[in-house]
């Protein structure tokens, strides 16, 4: 059937209309995007030193090949990728077993699944000091109290597998996010389904492996997107046990980024690392995406 | 082989009797629907043979054996859910070959008993869809192949037509009745529409707040109520029903009659009443009429009538075909 013409004037009018409507809020948030990015850009081709002030002058792309060439930054790029993918092994290995215990009926479920749940409401700063301090400290650490105990040596976290560490707390950190969601999704399983299961005469591991495991496929993925944009970024963690070392063996993208900036004091280097990280992020998302990312569709 | 027998079998959740002392005999091969209201027990009952809820007293004897400690999947029974309960990362092949390769059999077995089944229920073409992009009609099928599929002693269906639409249902009651026929398998039916179970059953069983208040074919149900609760539950529109000793007959605290048992008499005979509505549905007319002491009485009159609201009606009921109740409900046999 042909729409009448009033009708098809009256469609344009609103989605003018409609757009108008949203040009304010549109160009608000590209502004707040664009300027930011626009003076990294524009500092990341100068020589722009904080010890050095005055001397601002445009150096092109030297900034990028220092950057680059950096030792550091091949390292920092190794750490960071060792520290994501571990990270989210850890959460979706354990979270999705924790979730399932979660999901079964126990006395107290509610108080259970509240402190499963806590480490995800402690900030990154106070986990990071509470594990440096009380747990992993050599001497008065609980896990070096508990290695006496057993008559073994006291490891020294922070000196003898720092990056391990960190992926430890950070790890910790995230379990309960990776738990939450999967619990939800198992939540939203349907129970005949598992009853048609168990006529068929399927036993618990293989309604898992044929039911269960598919229907978390697409949750698994949302928990891979999602902690690998905020494990891409891990600093207070860093910040606060390690300080990035001992050398360079827990510095990652952004912590090279904070120690080019407020420790060597290069605005011009720090923004041209900034943007390398942009871009990096970016191929870490693109291939998320093709790898995972069709979990998402239909 | 499919004869299933429960005794004495009862079921409570917590402080609540569900199941109250059902015994029933389930022949082989027949067709023996449970219909009742909801809430009344028959799809516990139902989920009570299939395994998937423990009983709290009595047997359930599959071919004489008891099998009350027996997991569901040993029982040798198939169920058809109302939800269909398709697994939805599967093809429709690996659907109805789930079964079969959790009981391990060899592939070739299969793949020949899937194409079987697939045929039967005019599935071939869709064997490699997922169960989202079928119909509703078609995922009932799929449903139902995965349950004939393992050759069970018998089929347990829980309400598998009530999410189709009326005109795809007529159809499917068709075609359930008439592969349970050509299988020669037990079927159990659950149902809360009475037409269903009319139409299907080789045998009736009608529940009411966990108690089997009668088990019978069809035809007895209809005809030879034991009580007041089957009388006005099979049977549409439902039975009247009037005072004894209103309708002129103190023998009886109740005096039932089927809307389709009231002629419209002459003047003078049976029970004088005033139309309060007419439906005229071309083949019949249903006719609702203020009948005084005797309260509403519905009328089913074959053919066209020309009554409308306020018309005065004498209706006689056909002598024959009165029942007659204690105070307590029961049926008082001649």
């Amino acid at each position: 059937m042909m729409k009448s013409k009033e009708v098809v004037l009256a469609t344009q009018q609103t989605q003018v209309l409609g757009r108008a409507l949203l040009i304010p809020a549109v160009a608000l948030l590209f502004i707040w995007m664009i300027v930011p990015l626009a003076m990294t850009i524009y500092f990341s081709t100068l020589h722009y030193s904080l010890l050095d002030p005055g001397t601002e002058s445009f150096v092109g792309l030297e900034n990028f090949r220092y950057f680059l060439t950096d030792p550091a930054f091949l390292t920092s790029l190794q750490n960071t990728l060792v520290l994501v993918g571990s990270v989210l092994a850890i959460t979706v290995l354990l979270g999705t077993p924790l979730a399932l215990l979660l999901d079964q009926p126990v006395i107290g479920r509610s108080v259970v699944r509240l402190m499963v749940i806590a480490p995800f409401f402690v900030m990154p700063t106070v986990s990071a000091l509470v594990w440096k301090n009380l747990l992993m400290h050599p001497v008065s650490g609980l896990f070096a109290w508990g290695a006496t105990l057993l008559g073994l040596t006291p490891i020294d976290w922070f000196t003898d597998a720092p990056l391990f560490a960190v992926i430890l707390i950070v790890a910790w950190e995230w379990l309960p996010f990776a738990t939450l969601i999967l619990l939800t999704a198992l939540q939203s399983q349907d129970e005949e389904q598992k009853e048609a299961a168990e006529m068929d005469g399927a036993s618990a591991l293989s309604t898992f492996i044929y039911l269960t495991l598919p229907h978390l496929a697409r949750p698994i993925t949302v928990v891979i997107l999602i902690e690998t944009i905020f494990l891409l970024t891990v600093f207070a963690e860093i910040f606060v046990t390690t300080g990035g070392g001992p050398g360079l063996q827990t510095t990652n993208i952004a912590f090279l980024i904070y120690s080019q900036a407020l420790i060597q004091f290069d605005v011009g280097n720090a923004s041209a690392g900034g943007l390398v990280a942009v871009v990096i992020a970016n191929i870490v998302a693109f291939f998320l995406v093709r790898i995972i990312g069709r979990n998402l569709e239909a | 082989m499919g004869q299933i027998t429960l005794q004495r079998v009862r079921k409570s959740f917590g402080p609540v009797n569900i199941i109250k002392d059902a015994n029933l005999d389930i022949e082989n091969g027949s067709f023996v629907v449970f219909v009742g209201p909801s809430g009344c027990g028959k799809t516990t009952l139902l989920r009570l043979i299939a395994g998937l809820e423990d009983v709290s007293g009595g047997q359930i004897l599959i071919d004489g054996r008891n099998v009350v400690d027996v997991p569901p999947a040993k029982r040798g029974l198939s169920m058809v859910f109302q939800s269909y309960a398709l697994y939805p990362h599967m093809s429709v092949r690996g659907n109805i070959a789930f079964g079969l390769k959790m009981a391990g059999l060899p592939r070739p077995e299969i793949e020949r008993k899937v194409e079987a089944a697939a045929a039967t229920l005019n599935l071939t073409p869709y064997l490699d869809r997922k169960p989202r992009e079928l119909s509703g009609g078609q995922r009932q099928r799929v449903a139902i192949g995965r349950a004939i599929v393992r050759e069970p002693k018998a089929f347990l269906f829980d309400e598998p037509l009530s999410n189709l639409d009326a005109a795809l249902r007529v159809q499917m009651r068709l075609e359930v009745t008439k592969l349970q026929k050509q299988l020669g398998t037990t079927a159990v039916y659950v149902t809360h529409d009475q037409v269903e179970a009319m139409t299907m059953a080789d045998k009736i069983v009608v529940l009411n707040a966990g108690r089997i208040e009668q088990f019978g074919s069809p035809i007895e149900l209809y005809e030879r109520p034991a009580n007041l609760f089957v009388a006005g539950f099979i049977g549409s529109p439902k039975m009247n029903f009037v005072p004894g000793d209103a309708a002129g007959e103190p023998g009886a605290a109740t005096l039932g009659v089927r809307p389709e048992h009231l002629k419209i008499g002459k003047e003078g005979e049976g029970w004088p009443g005033t139309v309060s509505v007419a439906e005229h549905l071309g083949s019949d007319t249903f006719l609702y009429v203020e009948a005084g002491k005797l309260g509403m009485l519905t009328a089913r009159c074959i053919g066209e009538f020309s009554l409308k609201a306020g018309d005065h009606v004498w209706l006689s009921p056909d002598p024959a075909r009165l029942h007659r109740f204690e105070k307590d409900g029961s049926v008082i046999r001649r």
